[in-house]
């Protein structure tokens, strides 16, 4: 490229520069306000959100503690199920560990992961699973949803003791869970979680529940 | 059709003559993937209406600047703010349909249709014409959504408008509830393009009749 070139280009380039700049400051201008305007609100629901979905495990369960601010996250690896980090929600009765609620993924759905919501309260039996997310098809695998079948109620009050610990899968594989019509492969994959949970539990309570979660009102001290 | 007012002109080319959905074939990723029910087409409808139509404004508004050479990069910037903007205005107001629409808001910024009126009006018309472009062309888009929706969930779930709750807020709603379950294809991903076959047909055959046979008034009138 000769100079003579070079000269009729430079002129170009940042003319193009600065009207792509002035351009970008005046859409960031646009999200930020945007967002100023809506953060609030947005932070709100997400907490609603949360204290909504996790409120039906813990039906007839008496606890003070804020959910939101009892999280525990464990890092992976780990012998829960799923790869990334799994979140805890501890529950307490004043200073008193009453239940567990875990956000695992179980990576073997027909298809894709699906995120399960497990309660497990100090006794060590299931208060109630949620589905949180999930791509199974649907009318088969997605009945697995509280909302579409009650398929998931039968896993309410179970524990590793009832039913015992070698019937924890579904008819199919010689076990008691019920699987469902013509989709046994999102079933096998939602027990099997269960259990794995079951048994993390079991063998890491008084881990869960080492640190105690700052009291609520501590930062409004 | 002869003297109609060129806004009814507009917006008659945006919701039939040059559907972006049904002529153009444009957007059909969110199309097909969202449409299982109404009210996914009528979120995502109103989300797409409100991206075209201020892109169309800002991309009007700041024409004079558009050189060929960043003019792509000049549209995906300003559809990108936009839609992160209705993505957290939807987070913030309608949280229940932000959940169920999930990656297909943040998705809009890839719809072509989008960028199709920046590139063939937008950059060329001035602020007004370019809203009504806008405005016309995500009706056209949102309508056609919302068409394909209700079929679908009528088909594939037996009901009608199901889950309006999830925009206007309230308790639960089933909709009406026609049968009890449905044909399940319908809101497969097959489901999505017979649909839409069904409608670019539909669309074809009325244009076609009305070419063959006008109607006896119509000519009478047009002397
Ligand atoms: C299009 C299609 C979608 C399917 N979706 C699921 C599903 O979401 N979950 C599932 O467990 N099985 C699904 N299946 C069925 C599985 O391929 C498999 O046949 C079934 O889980 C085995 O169940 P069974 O042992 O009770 O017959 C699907 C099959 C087809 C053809």
């Amino acid at each position: 490229m000769t100079a003579g070139q070079d000269k009729q280009i430079a002129p170009k380039v940042w003319a193009s520069g600065l009207i792509l700049g002035t351009l970008a400051a005046i859409c960031t201008a646009l999200v930020a306000f945007t967002y100023s305007v809506t953060v609030a609100r947005i932070v709100a629901n997400e907490q609603a959100y949360l204290e909504q979905s996790l409120a039906p495990l813990l039906a007839g369960i008496a606890y003070t503690n804020n959910l939101s601010e009892s999280t525990l996250v464990i890092p992976p690896p780990h012998a829960l199920p799923g790869n990334g980090p799994a979140i805890v929600y501890r529950v307490y009765a004043g200073d008193e560990p009453v239940a567990a609620l875990f956000v695992v993924t179980a990576r073997d759905g027909f298809s894709g992961p699906i995120k399960l919501l497990i309660g497990i309260d100090t006794s060590m039996s299931i208060t109630s699973v949620r589905i949180l997310e999930h791509q199974e098809t649907p009318g088969l695998g997605d009945l697995i949803e509280s909302s579409k079948s009650d398929w998931l109620t039968q896993l309410d009050k179970t524990s590793l003791q009832s039913p015992s610990r070698d019937s924890w899968s579904i008819k199919r594989d010689g076990g008691v869970f019920d699987q469902l019509t013509g989709a046994s492969i999102t079933p096998r994959a939602v027990i099997k979680a269960v259990k794995a949970t079951l048994l993390y539990f079991e063998k890491h309570r008084d881990s869960v529940f080492a640190v105690i979660p700052p009291p609520q009102d501590a930062a409004t001290e | 059709m002869t003297d109609n007012s060129p806004i009814l002109q507009k917006l008659r080319s945006g919701l039939w003559d040059d559907n972006p959905g049904l002529v153009q074939l444009l957007g059909l990723c969110p199309l097909l993937a969202v449409t299982t029910t109404f009210v996914n087409g009528l979120g995502l409808g109103i989300a797409t209406l409100f991206v075209v139509t201020c892109s169309n404004i800002l991309v009007s508004a700041t024409r004079t600047w558009i050189r060929s050479e960043i003019r792509i990069p000049m549209y995906v910037l300003i559809i990108a703010s936009l839609v992160t903007c209705i993505e957290l205005i939807f987070k913030a107001y309608v949280p229940a349909l932000d959940r169920t629409l999930g990656i297909f808001i943040p998705l809009i910024v890839t719809n072509c249709a989008i960028v199709a009126r920046a590139e063939i009006f937008a950059s060329r018309n001035p602020i007004g014409a370019s809203m009504l472009d806008g405005l016309a062309m995500g009706a056209g888009f949102a309508a056609l959504l919302c068409a394909i929706g209700a079929f679908r969930e009528l088909i594939g779930r037996g009901t009608i408008m199901a889950n309006l709750d999830m925009f206007f807020g309230g308790d639960p709603q089933t909709g009406l509830v026609i049968v009890d379950g449905g044909f399940l294809l319908a809101i497969l991903p097959p489901g999505a393009f017979f649909s839409l076959a069904l409608a670019v047909a539909g669309k074809n055959y009325l244009d076609q009749r009305r070419k063959k046979a006008p109607k006896p008034g119509e000519r009478i009138h047009a002397r």
